[in-house]
């Protein structure tokens, strides 16, 4: 029952049930541990990840379902080569715990990539889904700001 | 300023010690001796030291966790500051669990003092509770002490280690020390030459520390300015390393379901999970089951097939109102402590005017968004761990004794923790972890709770009840005289820690309320504890997140029923107790623009509390927009006494604030059959960013002590938000959380 995926633009091939969600056939199968477990049911963001451009909560979609190609934090961006929104979290020093930053850095490049320019409403509601629990939220809007004018200039 | 030398005569050792090409350097305090830890026990290569020099260049060993305070970066910054180095070239790691890294701040804030007077008989008692502290392997992170702790620990240290450097290059060149300097890590001599600490390290071995001065404020170039944290570009690019991303060669994954209860397992029939592939073993872990599996969710879905039976020994009430029975009973026990007792608060002087209101707050679960695990694998002899937890010791020999070996054959990683706010300093989740190792010698196993685990076995903040007393006259607080009941965190949580109970005044029932700065000439505290086993634990900010609400919601009422602004009352009642006080009233004003008045539909608050060494004011705005509140805007001002990272502070406050604004809207843990019936977010909803107000934030340096930062903006936040509903709508709401009676925006 070999299953065949594209993450970060390698073919992988998964030999897992179908029903087992992406985001542990992620972690614990292919080691891709930038992608974080918080919840289970789609109520915290923490697991978010990229199917074909489009933020998801990875802790839904079972592998059988996946499809298109999958982005992780890990595809993004590194250390070395940073993404502009990773780029932005570092210059506003957004991350405490960082546990959340993860999810919230792949929802809001998709946020910047369909909205280039949002209201702050619109960041609001874009990242609503996204729990923090160590309250970084005004530097993830500035973040995004910061990101947003950054893709403009 | 401290000297190093007389610093070292008082409290502190000065240990160095030879590692592989280099050398390992620590100051630690002292009343009795503490097993040095630069002396590693015999086979041992792995070093508790504070600082290591080596031909890699510098690692600061943190005894302290971080757990999203920013700690590892400050500590790192108070080295580098006295070392000559740049942040960037200090590495840091977790230290080890090690008798000397002793809290003896933590152990300060149990005294019955005020704090923003302590005297010098009352900082002589914190020395001897400090030593309690050593006597008990206390090396905690919490009750945000770490900068307490580490302000002139972490700079002696690198006063020290640059001397001995200089001292060591002076002699290689044949030079008297005072013709060198230090630059940016290396040793300058006059001539220019250039000796790097990596080289010069080994050498510095069998030199003796001098007597050396801590570098005067108006000299630092690192501390008192915002530094870019450590841990920044890995918690930007998902490669900081948390204890549930663990993964080591032929490790297992496991998940766990323990009694809904808390009341013990009868019997499990595993048969039908044994079946499930990828299914590997099922471990009886007394009072509950783990799965092992290939996969977290494997091993998760697996828990569905065992059919397990409850003892249903419930150890605690079956519901939340007979907890609460019970805490309302707590007040006709004798009290557990006075803690102030100024004037005659029993009697209403004449002409007075009399108040007297009951506050309720819930119980609260932690809800750290990485949910409890540790890793563990029992490898002959030797026990690994690694857990993200804020209570090394504690740990080590809690899994030492889970696993039938000595503490010594213990190998603990403490790793990045997804949140901590209390949660970590418990030992369950390493403890379980060591179980289920125990059932698969010589296999690491990666054991996950679920959010559900999580929510339903944590150790929360407890419930508790005031009842306060008050008199105004004049346009001011005359009598204040308050009554608190509820079970004793410290007493439970010290039990876990250390196998038996304290007994004695337990001041986490009464902070935030007998010490705050307020001239009330009739001023009364009693504290009552509560009989009651519901779990309960340290949670962030512990008795002021409660006691904050308390007693600011009634200074409020105080101010109205004497026909004052709150923001004026608060600072007539400061005037002459404590100016750290009024200058953060008289800030918040200013920032907020408060003139007393809002128009229709806006809403203004104001709190005040002084928690952990640091006192802090917070004015918030609510509005009501087409019948949904919302928090627009929140002014904080804070005097932590010394600002050594303006940047990290403002984050903390805010995150702070955030952290009791979340309680007060939307949290609360309730019992249903001795159940927690809160299993997830969608039930336990924190705050999230559309209900982020802006925040405006003014650090202020006006006191004499330096004071903590993780904990201190959640204590007022509830009471603020209180303050200004009643300010919108006119009503009173003396129970958390205050969404069941207000509609927030969400």
């Amino acid at each position: 029952m070999s299953t065949s995926l594209t993450v970060n633009g390698e073919t992988r091939d998964i030999d897992l049930p179908d029903d087992v969600p992406l985001l542990w056939v992620l972690r614990d199968q292919l080691n891709l541990t930038g992608t974080k477990f918080g919840c289970g049911v789609a109520a915290c963001g923490a697991c978010t990840v990229h199917i074909d451009g489009e933020a998801v909560r990875s802790c839904q979609v079972a592998l059988g379902d996946v499809w298109g190609a999958v982005t992780t934090i890990e595809g993004i961006g590194s250390p070395d080569a940073l993404h502009k929104v990773q780029q932005a979290w570092v210059d506003h020093q957004v991350a405490q715990c960082g546990y959340c930053q993860s999810g919230q850095i792949m929802q809001a490049v998709t946020l910047l990539e369909q909205t280039p320019n949002p209201t702050d409403a619109e960041i609001d509601s874009a990242m609503s889904g996204n729990l923090c629990r160590c309250g970084t939220y005004p530097r993830i809007r500035a973040a995004i700001r910061a990101a947003s004018q950054a893709q403009e200039g | 300023m401290a000297s190093v030398g007389k610093i070292l005569r008082r409290t502190f050792l000065f240990g160095s010690l030879a590692v592989a090409g280099g050398v390992a350097l620590g100051v630690w305090y002292v009343r009795k001796p503490a097993p040095n830890p630069l002396k590693p026990a015999e086979g041992e290569t792995a070093l508790n030291a504070f600082v290591v020099i080596d031909g890699d260049g510098v690692t600061l060993v943190a005894p302290r966790a971080e757990m999203g305070q920013g700690t590892h970066t400050t500590w790192a910054a108070l080295l580098a500051e006295e070392m000559d180095l740049t942040l960037d070239q200090v590495r840091v790691i977790h230290g080890p669990p090690a008798t000397a890294y002793y809290n003896s701040a933590l152990m300060a804030e149990g005294l019955p003092n005020t704090g923003y007077d302590i005297s010098s008989f009352q900082h002589s008692l914190g020395e001897v509770m400090g030593s309690i502290g050593k006597v008990m392997d206390l090396q905690v992170t919490g009750g945000s002490t770490a900068m307490k702790d580490g302000f002139v620990r972490m700079r002696a240290t690198g006063a020290a280690a640059r001397e001995l450097l200089k001292q060591a290059a002076a002699n290689r060149l044949g030079v008297a020390i005072d013709t060198v300097t230090t630059e940016g890590g290396f040793v300058v001599a006059e001539d220019g030459t250039r000796l790097p600490y990596t080289e010069l390290a080994a050498d510095t071995v069998d030199l003796e520390p001098k007597r050396v001065e801590l570098r005067p404020r108006e000299d630092w170039t690192l501390l008192g300015k915002t530094q870019p944290r450590i841990d920044m570009l890995e918690k930007a690019t998902g490669t900081a390393q948390y204890a549930i991303d663990t993964r080591l060669p032929g490790m297992r994954f496991a998940a766990v379901r323990m009694a809904p209860d808390r009341g013990g397992m009868a019997s499990f029939r595993d048969r039908e999970a044994l079946k499930l592939p990828g299914v590997e073993r099922v471990v009886d872990l007394g009072d509950g089951v783990a799965v092992i599996a290939n996969n977290t969710w494997i091993a998760e879905r697996a828990l569905d097939s065992v059919e397990i039976t409850w003892a249903n020994n419930v150890p605690h009430p079956l519901s939340t109102e007979a907890m609460m029975q019970a805490i309302e009973a707590g007040f006709e026990t004798e009290p557990n402590s006075v803690m102030r007792d100024d004037g005659n608060a029993a009697s209403i002087p004449d002409g007075a005017t009399a108040l007297e209101a009951e506050y309720r707050v819930p119980f609260l679960a932690h809800a750290t968004l990485e949910p409890m695990n540790a890793t563990a694998w029992l490898d002959g002899g030797t026990l690994r761990v690694w857990a993200g937890n804020q209570a090394p010791t504690f740990t080590r020999d809690a899994c030492a004794a889970e696993a039938g070996i000595d503490p010594e054959n213990v190998e603990l990683t403490t790793t990045y923790m997804g949140g901590g706010f209390g949660r970590r300093g418990e030992l369950d989740f390493s403890v379980i972890a060591t179980r289920v190792a125990k059932a698969v010698p010589g296999t690491p196993v990666n054991v996950t709770w679920s959010r559900e685990e999580d929510m339903t076995h944590d150790f929360y903040r407890p419930a508790a009840i005031a009842r306060m007393k008050g008199a105004v006259q004049e346009g001011r607080a005359v009598v204040l005289d308050g009554a608190i009941s509820s079970p004793s965190v410290s007493q439970q949580a010290l039990g876990r820690w250390l196998g038996f109970g304290m007994s004695g005044p337990d001041r986490g029932i009464v902070d935030g309320v007998f010490n705050q700065p307020y001239g009330i000439p009739n001023y009364r505290v009693t504290g009552h504890t509560a009989t009651l086993d519901t779990p309960i634990g340290f949670w962030r900010a512990v008795g002021y997140s409660f006691g904050g609400f308390f007693m600011e919601s009634f200074i409020d009422e105080m101010a109205h029923a004497a026909g004052s602004d709150p923001l004026a009352f608060r600072k007539a009642l400061t005037l002459d107790e404590w100016e750290p006080a009024i200058t953060l009233l008289e800030a918040v004003e200013e920032m907020s623009g408060w003139t007393g008045q809002t128009p229709e539909g806006v809403g203004r608050g104001v709190a005040m509390t002084y928690s952990f060494g640091t006192p802090l004011a917070m004015v918030l705005e609510v509005r009501d927009q087409d019948g949904a509140i919302r928090i627009t805007d929140a002014w904080l001002a804070a005097d932590p006494g010394v600002a050594l990272d303006p940047g990290n502070i403002e984050a903390q406050l805010t995150g702070g604030m955030a952290f009791g604004l979340s309680a007060a809207i939307g949290e609360e843990i309730t019992f249903t059959d001795g159940i927690v019936d809160q299993k997830n977010f969608p039930d336990y909803e924190p705050l999230r960013m559309t209900q982020m107000p802006r925040c405006h934030v003014r650090i202020l340096e006006n006191q004499e002590h330096i004071g903590g930062i993780g904990e201190v903006g959640t204590p007022p936040a509830a009471a603020a938000l209180a303050n200004a509903l009643f300010d919108l709508t006119g009503e009173r709401v003396r129970t958390l959380p205050l969404g069941k009676r207000f509609n927030f925006f969400i």
